[in-house]
């Protein structure tokens, strides 16, 4: 018995060592590392150093307090996820809201710092103004065309399930081919010499209609937003389908003893169970439309004189084509703001939508 | 009561044709690109029927070889391999330990990834960039499967949690009373219980891998180490008026991806429908 509580003295000793070592061991790290941070990075200095020191060591506090405790192996599950994620993710979410703020090339060391300079820029920029016009357009087309038929698809899917699951299979063919296959295969259909569309025009006689789809102005942006409808209503549908599918047969039964006709059950029973899957379709559309760009890559690549460009093309182009590095980091910012605030504004209101 | 019968029968011939007159869109561009593939320079502008008579499959030899497909296949037979496996393994520790295992900031850890599927990708071109060179990851296969892990990450870990935290308390706590400790559980008994989640992850990443073009385009500027997508623009550039090659390297493309599809379409339709229950 003696011996037991001598060696639970010994135990609690050692931990109280453990602790202050632990300690002091914080201490020290937290201080040298602040004053590296604080020597080596420049864009830091107007932080005050005693806020960079409180930081620092509160971090390693929490990393050494997850150490210590012995839930640290539980945490290593976590580790390898974490790093990718900081440094894939986090960093560069970081980093471009540094560096809309400098000019700079991308390659020389030499960074000009210029404040708000970019952003005023891209405000005034008229092509950018345009391509996020162009990117509405095709998200309205893609909301209101495409959504519409991947309604109307879902609905009559539902009603014969064996049939359903044969064309679900052919309408989720073109969400997963890739956009460089699409935008070229469609670029060959809308080709305005040799193209499918002009033959087909010429066969019914309509020769005045025909013309090159993709260099017209007045067609291109049309025809483009035609294709990214083609190769997104699959996806709409599937999720549509599944929604629909969680409404139980009871309900419909119950209302056509009622009396109810289609367009009253439809009205009366589908619509309002199905408000959170169309506000989900509506998000991930708006969402996808905006940023959709490699069809445009391959199709137009922005052309006729800016008539197709979407954002991200822009920001490419910035990047890519002319080397304006910050530039490029402003319009991301702006067009992640953008983004934001629309997925923002749709979830307040599927929101209220639901309490309603 | 023959008028209803009349009237159901006819509605539902409308539905059937509407239905297949979509089905026949959406089948008929890659119907033609076939086609256009197994026609030659001289008959392709001319030749209007789907499938020619005369079938000239040497296009497609003349296409792998001039247009240096063996080299771009293997390099996207390899991303996608790596990439899948990477993402597998990584995600489904995190997810496990999100879903069974308990350490300080697990949830803040957790809503961090979730809150990181909202950051739209275009935002972050420049600085992903800067960071590749600053890491020498530019024109690396290295660079760019890492960049690939992390695209795919947050939506595997959520999809992998959700079904981690069905597996029912008394199968883990049989297995710790057998000994098994944190690792042992999740190699035992969470992966064999999460086998349908885990067919969604890897085939809904394949194809995105698979299908990816802009990372490769930022990254890459050496065509021994292109995947597939980069390399079709570049054969593009090279045989813009060629159309029979286009569309037969188009084809190449395109076949892996519609055979592993209809294979393992469930899968893929299990994981669209899974994001309706997304947060």
């Amino acid at each position: 018995m003696i011996l037991f509580k001598n060696i639970y003295d010994w135990y609690r000793a050692l931990k109280g060592f453990r602790k202050g070592l632990a300690t002091s061991i914080i201490v020290i790290l937290s201080v040298s590392l602040a004053e590296l941070i604080y020597q080596k990075s420049h864009n830091l200095r107007f932080i005050s150093p005693i806020i960079i020191l409180l930081v620092v060591s509160a971090l390693i506090g929490l990393i050494t307090k997850i150490i210590l405790v012995r839930q640290f192996r539980s945490f290593l599950f976590i580790v390898p996820a974490l790093a990718i994620f900081s440094i894939f993710y986090i960093y560069p979410f970081i980093k471009v809201l540094q560096l809309g703020h400098y000019n700079w090339d991308g390659i020389l060391p030499t960074m000009k710092f210029v404040g708000l300079y970019n952003f005023i820029e891209v405000m005034k920029d008229k092509v950018w103004w345009q391509s996020m016009f162009n990117a509405g357009y095709i998200t309205f087309i893609a909301l209101t065309f495409q959504n519409a038929l991947a309604l109307i698809l879902a609905l009559a899917c539902d009603r014969q399930m064996k049939a359903g699951n044969f064309y679900r299979i052919i309408f989720f063919i073109p969400p997963v081919l890739s956009a460089v296959v699409v935008g070229l295969v469609w670029q060959w259909l809308y080709d305005g010499d040799y193209g499918l569309l002009n033959h087909w025009l010429y066969a019914i006689g309509f020769p005045n209609l025909a013309r090159s789809w993709l260099s017209d102005p007045k067609t291109a942006l049309t025809c483009v937003a035609i294709v990214h409808s083609w190769k997104g209503f699959g996806w709409g549908f599937v999720i549509l389908l599944a929604g629909l599918q969680t409404i139980p047969h009871e309900f419909y039964e119950a209302a056509r003893v009622e009396g109810a006709n289609s367009w009253q059950v439809f009205k009366g029973i589908t619509v309002p169970l199905m408000i959170p899957v169309f506000v989900l379709v509506a998000i991930l559309t708006v969402l996808g439309s905006m940023q959709s760009f490699v069809l445009i890559l391959t199709m137009t690549d922005g052309g006729p004189v800016f008539h197709t460009v979407v954002p991200v093309t822009r920001i490419l182009n910035s990047m890519i084509g002319s080397s304006r590095f910050g530039y490029a980091c402003s319009q991301s910012i702006i067009f992640g703001a953008i983004l934001l605030a629309i997925s923002f504004i749709q979830k307040r209101v599927s929101q209220n939508m639901r309490q309603a | 009561m023959m008028i209803f019968r009349v009237k159901k029968t006819t509605t539902n011939i409308l539905v059937h044709l509407l239905l297949i007159s979509v089905s026949i869109t959406c089948l008929f561009p890659l119907l033609w690109m076939f086609g256009s593939s197994l026609k030659t320079q001289g008959t392709v502008f001319s030749d209007m029927s789907i499938i020619p008579a005369q079938p000239h499959f040497e296009n497609y030899v003349t296409a792998w070889r001039e247009g240096n497909f063996g080299r771009y296949f293997f390099n996207s037979l390899i991303y996608t391999s790596t990439v899948v496996f990477g993402i597998v393994l990584v995600s489904s520790l995190a997810a496990f330990a999100f879903s069974r295992l308990k350490f300080p900031g697990r949830n803040a850890f957790f809503i961090m990834f979730l809150a990181a599927m909202m950051i739209p990708l275009p935002g972050s071109f420049v600085p992903l960039y800067v960071l590749m060179v600053k890491l020498h990851l530019v024109n690396t296969r290295l660079g760019y499967v890492l960049c690939l892990i992390n695209v795919g990450l947050s939506f595997s870990i959520f999809l992998l949690k959700t079904y981690f935290d069905k597996i029912p308390k008394e199968l883990e706590d049989a297995a710790r009373i057998d000994g098994c400790n944190r690792l042992g559980i999740y190699r035992h008994v969470a992966l064999p219980f999460a086998k349908p989640a885990l067919a969604v992850v890897v085939i809904f990443n394949a194809l995105n891998v698979w299908n990816e073009y802009v990372l490769a385009l930022i990254i890459f500027n050496s065509k021994d180490l292109m995947p597939l997508q980069r390399g079709l623009m570049i054969f593009r550039g090279e045989f813009l008026t060629n159309y029979p090659l286009l569309m037969a390297g188009l084809t190449i493309a395109a076949l892996p991806i519609i055979v592993l599809y209809l294979l393992m379409q469930k899968y893929i339709v299990k994981g669209v429908t899974s994001r309706v229950a997304f947060p």
